[in-house]
């Protein structure tokens, strides 16, 4: 038995967390007639057509033209709007990296960079379109905000957010259909950590699709009797060192699960914070500096290590068992 | 404003750039120099703007960017000589704990910057996007923008241009600054810039040019865009100026794009250039 808050382990339905941001952005723009959509010709893959429709004359069409679409966006806050991009994660960062750095984040535009297919669950496209560096990318910047959330019901609460948050943020999302866990009347909020499980033996820090992947963990691991506490750190940044450190105080042992390469994600920051502030064991699993390749979202979450099955192991490692 | 007027203010702008890069020794003085005609004519003359209350929001006000960042001493001096903050605050360009940065910046909070600018080719975007929440918020008012011809060897800036055509921005002004020098050399050996009127137009914008340095002839173009208003179609201009104008010995040259002149050279450009308000 594990000791859950807010969550289901029998999540009866599926959604893309794109699909979420779609959703939110809806209501968003519903909630606010400042609110922009601009797109670089993936609406449809971001699930950016209701909100097109709703609010045709709030909607921009980009083209395949990223570094303009950042620029035209930090332009758009001149005036109070608040323009979320959309493309996907690979596009929405590195392609785009010096237009986000001194047109938006040096600028302070209340911009949200909106990413969808980011990491290998982004399946057969392969490596070209997997980035598994953007959130080291974007956390690097200062004024950023940067956002993970773990399913399609966090996606939607997220994007309703950061509408409400002046200042640039990342969102990152992904493009394959995962279990919708979360209660949809779970609270909410930028820079809190949402522990879901709670634990005495070791904590798993995790972020987007790894999230369930740690609830699914952390299942397994109490049949051995070992009680992971599982914390949804949803906000990459700015880090709720509080909840963490306080996590890692009472486990001792602190795991930290992405999809993203091992350098320079949410891992890195959890060991930056706890090396600082409280020496921890620590494991991490993650990609280990390398490209993805083409292949179905499992079967490649399988190969690079992302998977429960992953997350358990570690877990007995890092304990000793 | 006059042209005699705008003459001695743009001769007074001219020698706070000289004096600006020679007291930190460092700095672009040539681009500068070169634009200082419009910038005085669109700050003086042209755009109606709220000096004393700035809003970076623009709201109801004309605002203009630079997209060229490194050419910041003419435009800190023609804001400040505006009122947007005080002249004296010129001395303290590219100093420690300045508001005036080396390229202009938003975070130090100085009055009349509404983005950064100086990684080249990021200013028609943002200029764009300003320029379609005007519309969107049913202003009448203008959007000018100003850009290197070097400048336009960056890709985004063709991004911007199919973009602006493409969703009929017709409230945009850009100026490209054709002095046809850039940091290695003339633009024709670095990188030609082939036909420009004609790429500009092959893009979908209205192109006009004029003398970058002649008042009456940058009001009629600009006078000519602001006609076109409703036809669903940008207007670019094709600003022929001489980089370092108005000061001898750097005119028509890419050697003091980026340099500094020394204590002898100050002296002989003041000389060139008659102080007509109060030096900061």
């Amino acid at each position: 038995m594990v000791d859950t808050h807010h969550i289901t382990l029998s999540p009866t339905e599926s959604k893309d967390t794109r699909s979420g941001f779609g959703q939110g952005l809806l209501e968003a723009g519903q909630q606010n007639d400042n609110v922009l959509g601009l797109c670089a010709d993936l609406t449809g893959s971001l699930k950016m057509n209701a909100f097109k429709d709703a609010f045709p004359e709030r909607f921009f069409q980009v083209g395949i033209a990223e570094a303009n679409m950042m620029g035209v966006a930090a332009g758009m806050t001149i005036g109070g709007k608040i323009p979320f991009t959309g493309t996907f994660a690979n596009f929405s960062t590195g392609r785009v990296y010096d237009q986000i750095r001194q047109s938006i984040a040096y600028s302070e535009k209340n911009v949200k960079i909106c990413a969808s297919h980011a990491g290998l669950t982004l399946g057969e496209d392969g490596a070209t379109h997997q980035i598994l560096e953007d959130i080291g990318m974007m956390k690097m910047l200062p004024n950023m905000t940067v956002v993970v959330p773990a399913d399609y019901e966090q996606t939607r609460q997220a994007t309703l957010a950061i509408a409400k948050h002046h200042g640039p943020v990342y969102l990152r999302f992904g493009r394959p259909k995962v279990p919708v866990f979360i209660d949809a009347e779970a609270p909410f909020e930028l820079g809190k950590i949402q522990k879901v499980i709670s634990g005495a033996d070791l904590t798993i820090a995790a972020c987007g699709h790894l999230v369930w992947e740690a609830i699914q963990a952390a299942v397994e691991l109490a049949k051995d009797g070992i009680h992971a506490e599982v914390l949804n750190v949803h906000t990459i940044k700015p880090l709720d060192e509080k909840t963490l450190i306080e996590s890692a105080q009472k486990t001792g042992h602190v795991l930290v699960a992405e999809e993203h390469q091992r350098l320079g994600g949410l891992g890195s920051s959890v060991a930056q914070c706890l090396g600082a502030n409280h020496p921890t064991a620590m494991d991490f699993v993650a990609v280990e500096d390398q490209f993805g390749e083409s292949g179905k979202p499992a079967q490649l979450m399988q190969k690079y290590g992302l998977d429960a099955a992953s997350i358990v192991r570690k877990s007995k490692a890092l304990l000793g068992k | 404003m006059n042209s005699t007027e705008l003459t001695a203010l743009a001769t007074q702008v001219r020698r706070d750039i000289v004096r600006m890069v020679h007291a930190v020794q460092s700095g672009h003085p040539g681009g500068s120099l070169g634009c200082t005609d419009l910038l005085v004519q669109l700050y003086f003359d042209t755009m109606n703007i709220s000096p004393d209350a700035f809003d970076m929001d623009g709201h109801g006000e004309d605002v203009f960017f630079l997209s060229n960042g490194h050419i910041s001493p003419v435009w800190y001096s023609v804001l400040a000589r505006r009122g947007y903050f005080p002249v004296e605050e010129l001395s303290t360009f590219r100093k420690l704990n300045s508001r005036l940065q080396g390229h202009p910046a938003t975070e130090e909070g100085l009055p009349g910057i509404r983005v950064a600018s100086g990684s080249l080719g990021q200013g028609l975007s943002v200029a764009l996007g300003a320029a379609q929440v005007k519309s969107l918020n049913g202003e009448d008012t203008w959007v000018y923008s100003l850009h290197g011809d070097g400048e336009l060897q960056e890709g985004q800036i063709w991004e911007a241009a199919m973009y602006a055509a493409h969703h009929k921005v017709d409230n945009i002004l850009s100026f490209i600054d054709c002095n046809g020098q850039q940091i290695d050399g003339s633009t024709e050996d670095v990188m030609s810039l082939g036909d420009l009127a004609g790429k500009w137009k092959a893009f979908g914008w209205r192109v006009l040019t004029c003398d970058g340095h002649d008042f009456a002839d940058l009001q009629r173009v600009i006078k000519e865009a602001h006609g076109q208003r409703g036809s669903g179609i940008p207007t670019v201009v094709l600003m022929k100026t001489d980089m370092g104008k108005g000061v001898d010995f750097m005119e028509g040259t890419h050697k003091w794009h980026g340099i500094a002149p020394s204590d002898d050279q100050l002296a002989d450009a003041l000389n060139q250039l008659e102080s007509t308000l109060e030096d900061y």
